[in-house]
């Protein structure tokens, strides 16, 4: 079991740890741009200031350019530090699962970007009707409202794909900008309330996600945890999970077991939808109304998750909070050590290139085999078998 | 064994080769001289490819050393291997189906006239010259498209030739070839080896060895375990060598007792994937109790026929009736709960889930029936004691039910396929290349237990490119040729040739002295048991 798991770890954190590597390359030049000298330092001092905004805990002192081992946590710091990576973890869950379970089936769900703001716009509109209504009711129908917005998107490729065989990466690459132009087109004009200087839907209200500890520890953090245990049951031991994977491994072999391919399809992009849709509800719901301009990264940085989580709900877990981790600390790595929060995102992207180029990853440390009895992930991603048409 | 007339073509000196947890070869010798044909025999990893590889450059071993003509060579790859004089005519042919004869030949080895252009005149005049030489006349200019399987091989062989080879290795190559075709390139290599070429033929296919060979050398678990001449051995002697315990090469069949029409296929049509006709109006039945064979050469429209009948493909006229009911068309699922069961031909693309468990696998068509599903969250306790159940009495060899089905041999996957599907109490079942690439041991059993499932009264269609296995296990065959049934022969018995003809042509004139040589009284049947027995 530990060998399995280790089996499956063995390349994405390998890929984390090249990708901080390459990171640190580009702290130093730009470092060479902005000051003018090489600080070889610069990179540890980083990397440390992004660790303390993430979780608290600061291990180094930095006094005048003399870098010393400081072990230090403040506990009011670390409390907050830590609740503010885990609310931006729970949206990455989602959008995780979103592309994860689509693995899983042997879709490749890029249009976790279009989910996120149809589910998040649905709810949105649901919190503003339901604004006045007791918490728990309001709450309850935003969140139903936006999963099912995000639901309803996702299964537009699926049937697409199930009836007429259109290749899910295209329909959802153009399904996500559908999603963005209309949303902005109807927050500026149908929807736009009077007041705010910019246009905004109104306000959620009582749909707003209660806040159950620290600053901003909100109900929708318990929402994405809750899933990961509830999605490893249904991939892992349900009836419907056993059909999904076995669609995803072997689509030959599904039809041949009496599967039906069609409707796993629409089934699978139904359930992604909805994850990513709750990702968008959460996003939403926390911020209180739709904005015009609502530029999401989630969305995308799914994929990142779930092909560094090996489409695992619990792999997934743990992708999403480094990410989440990384975006809770960026604030502080650039007011502490100087570094631009983008850089954030060119190691999100670097870790992602070397999870694509895994045949590299291994070659360069001599890691011998794949993990036997894997989602294949990459199959997915660089196979096209819209050929196998649903019959 | 001590006469040293010539020195030996070739010399392999205890030849071992390790592997990570196996060793593949251990201190194997072999010895080939100019002119013969050698035999190596051996069930599924028994160490041939390993030998063969390390041979041709592909693995290098860590012990042992390779002669040739007496001299010690190391072998750097496979084309130090060609240089050396030492070809491989692989199962699955290397040939470019668009591009001509000659322009296959050349691939790699150019003739060239000068440094820019080919010297198409001087290798076509060499090809010709060597299909001369050794009774294969063949235009250089044909398409390798146009040729039928039989010549593609002769094409290999050239290529080799070509290369001029002394030393050829050919594995498996009568897998894909009628019986006819067959006799016609044994003759092509005792030619070669009167002209001193060596051969390796790999097989194993008994009597084609006892047939062709010089002398058989048999391998079990990387090492050579006996070293045989022909006229003093026989079938049973040389797989009790290759298996290493007494095998039971044709099952005995016993008398079929063939009840009502279970299995009804009126007027049916099938379009292949280019929407070409491949299954042209075939009506058959199988009984409850009886063994119906489909024989032909592959590709004559069996894939299609068995895809449609098993619910993967739509046919485009015709019925199906099962038990009584109409299931033309109908899905797999509908199928199997109709009480079909299918053994797929292709078990890696249909069959199995390979990343999957053992333990998945063997539910793969039941996985949402009771008891391994307590409506929709499987029952992973029933699973399990299933898989124990299933491991023990069909003898798969797995080190436990959780390894993916993908590590485990060719042989105990496809028993992986047979456990589920015949656990299934079926009221018809169809095998679709049922031991396709399997050991002897491995057809032994799966052929016992296909003859308890028609003698538990399952009404069963086998189709198998392998004609000595329709031969043994049918109580009747029909003959496909193109898409369509050209003979229906009764047993039990059935005569070799007949059968390989009919293949061959689809000549219905041959149908019908087939029919009045084979045809016994239908009570007569003790004789030909004794005949089977002995």
């Amino acid at each position: 079991m530990l060998r399995k798991a280790w089996a499956l770890a063995v390349v994405p954190l390998a890929s984390i740890v090249l990708a901080l590597l390459v990171g640190s390359i580009l702290i130093i030049a730009s470092s060479v741009i902005t000051t003018g000298s090489i600080d070889l330092m610069l990179p540890i001092v980083a990397y440390e200031s992004l660790f303390e905004g993430a979780t608290g805990i600061s291990f180094l002192t930095v006094d005048n350019g003399s870098v010393s081992f400081d072990f230090a946590i403040d506990g009011e710091r670390a409390a907050r530090n830590l609740t503010s990576t885990i609310a931006a973890t729970s949206p990455l869950i989602l959008t995780g699962l979103a592309v994860g379970v689509g693995f899983q089936a042997g879709l490749f769900n890029i249009g976790g970007t279009g989910q996120v703001l149809i589910g998040g716009f649905f709810a949105a509109l649901a919190g503003a009707a339901v604004a006045d209504l007791p918490v728990p009711i309001a709450v309850a129908v935003a969140v139903v409202a936006g999963g099912l917005g995000g639901a309803l998107y996702g299964f537009i490729p699926g049937a697409l794909k199930a009836f007429t065989g259109a290749h899910e990466v295209v329909s959802t690459i153009m399904l996500n900008s559908l999603a963005a132009f209309v949303i902005v087109g109807l927050v500026n004009d149908v929807f736009k309330i009077v007041g705010p200087s910019f246009a905004r839907t109104a306000d959620v209200g009582n749909a707003a996600l209660p806040i159950l500890f620290g600053r901003n520890g909100h109900l929708g953090i318990l929402v994405a945890l809750a899933l990961v245990p509830i999605t490893w049951f249904l991939l892992y031991k349900t009836t419907l999970g056993f059909e999904i994977r076995t669609t995803g491994a072997n689509p030959s072999a599904a039809r041949y077991a009496g599967m039906s391919p069609r409707r796993l399809i629409i089934l699978t992009m139904s359930l992604c939808g909805l994850f990513a849709g709750l990702a968008g509800t959460l996003e939403i719901l926390t911020l209180g109304y739709y904005p015009a301009v609502f530029g999401t990264t989630i969305g995308f940085a799914g994929i990142t998750v779930a092909l560094l989580g090996r489409s695992h709900p619990v792999g997934i877990l743990f992708a999403a909070l480094l990410l989440g981790a990384m975006r809770a600390g960026a604030p502080n790595m650039q007011i502490q050590a100087g570094v631009p929060v983008e850089i954030i995102d060119v190691i999100q992207g670097v870790i992602l290139l070397f999870l694509a180029a895994e045949v590299v990853v291994r070659r360069l440390l001599r890691i011998k085999t794949a993990a036997p009895g894997a989602v294949a992930e990459l199959d997915t991603v660089t196979k096209t078998y819209g050929g196998e048409r649903a019959a | 064994m001590t006469e040293t007339v010539s020195a030996p073509a070739l010399e392999m000196r205890g030849i071992t080769k390790r592997y990570p947890g196996v060793v593949a070869n251990d201190g194997i010798d072999l010895e080939v001289r100019p002119g013969e044909i050698h035999a190596l025999l051996g069930e599924n990893g028994a160490g041939k490819s390993t030998l063969m590889n390390i041979l041709y450059g592909l693995a290098t071993p860590d012990e042992g050393e390779i002669l040739l003509d007496g001299t010690p060579v190391a072998i750097a790859g496979p084309s130090d291997a060609i240089a050396r004089g030492i070809s491989m005519v692989h199962q699955h042919f290397m040939l470019i189906p668009v591009l001509t004869v000659a322009e296959n030949i050349l691939l790699g080895e150019e003739t060239m006239a000068n440094p820019v252009f080919l010297d198409r005149n001087e290798a076509r005049r060499r090809i010709i010259e060597l299909g001369q030489r050794f009774g294969f006349e063949i235009d250089p200019d044909t398409k390798v498209e146009a040729l039928s399987v039989g010549w593609q091989q002769r094409v290999e062989i050239l290529k080799a030739l070509y290369r001029d080879a002394r030393i050829l290795v050919l594995d498996e190559p009568t897998a894909v070839l009628t019986p006819q075709e067959t006799t016609e390139i044994f003759a092509v290599l005792r030619r070669l080896a009167e002209a001193g070429h060596s051969i390796i033929f790999i097989s194993h296919k008994l009597y084609e060895v006892l047939e062709i060979a010089d002398r058989i050398t048999v391998i079990r678990r990387g090492k050579v375990v006996g070293s045989r001449i022909p006229s003093e051995t026989n079938e049973e002697d040389l797989a009790e060598l290759m298996v290493g315990r007494n095998v039971q090469l044709v099952v005995d069949r016993g008398e079929s007792h063939p009840g009502a029409s279970s299995f009804v296929i009126s007027d049916l049509h099938v379009n292949d994937d280019r929407g070409h006709e491949a299954v042209k109006g075939v009506s058959f039945e199988v009984r409850t109790g009886e063994i119906l064979g489909i024989a032909g050469v592959a590709g004559n429209g069996q894939e299609q026929l068995v895809e449609a009948l098993t619910g993967l493909r739509q046919p485009s006229g015709g019925r199906v009736e099962l038990t009584g009911s109409t299931v033309t068309g109908r899905g797999p699922r509908h199928l199997q709960r109709a009480g079909m069961s299918f053994v797929p031909g292709d078990r890696q693309r249909f069959g199995l889930v390979l990343a999957f468990s053992v333990e998945d696998n063997l539910v793969l068509t039941q996985y949402d029936e009771p008891p391994y599903a307590r409506g929709f969250v499987r029952n992973e306790t029933a699973i399990d004691a299933w898989a124990k159940q299933a491991i023990a009495e069909y003898d798969i060899r797995t080190p436990s039910p959780n390894v993916p089905a993908g590590t485990l041999s060719g042989g105990n996957q496809q028993k992986v396929i047979v456990a589920r599907e015949f656990s299934r109490e079926p009221v018809a079942l169809v095998l679709d290349q049922p031991t396709r690439g399997l050991d002897v041991g491995s057809i032994e059993f799966i052929h016992k237990q296909v003859i308890a499932k028609r003698d538990a009264g399952a009404a069963i269609l086998l189709v198998s490119a392998e004609l000595d296995e329709v031969l043994e296990l049918s109580d009747r065959i029909a003959v496909m040729y193109r898409g369509e049934i050209v003979a229906m022969l009764d047993g039990p018995t059935f005569e070799r040739e007949d059968v390989g003809l009919l293949m061959a042509t689809g000549r219905r004139e041959a149908v019908e002295s087939v029919a009045v040589a084979t045809a016994p009284p239908p009570t007569d049947a003790t004789s030909a048991d004794g005949e089977g027995g002995t």
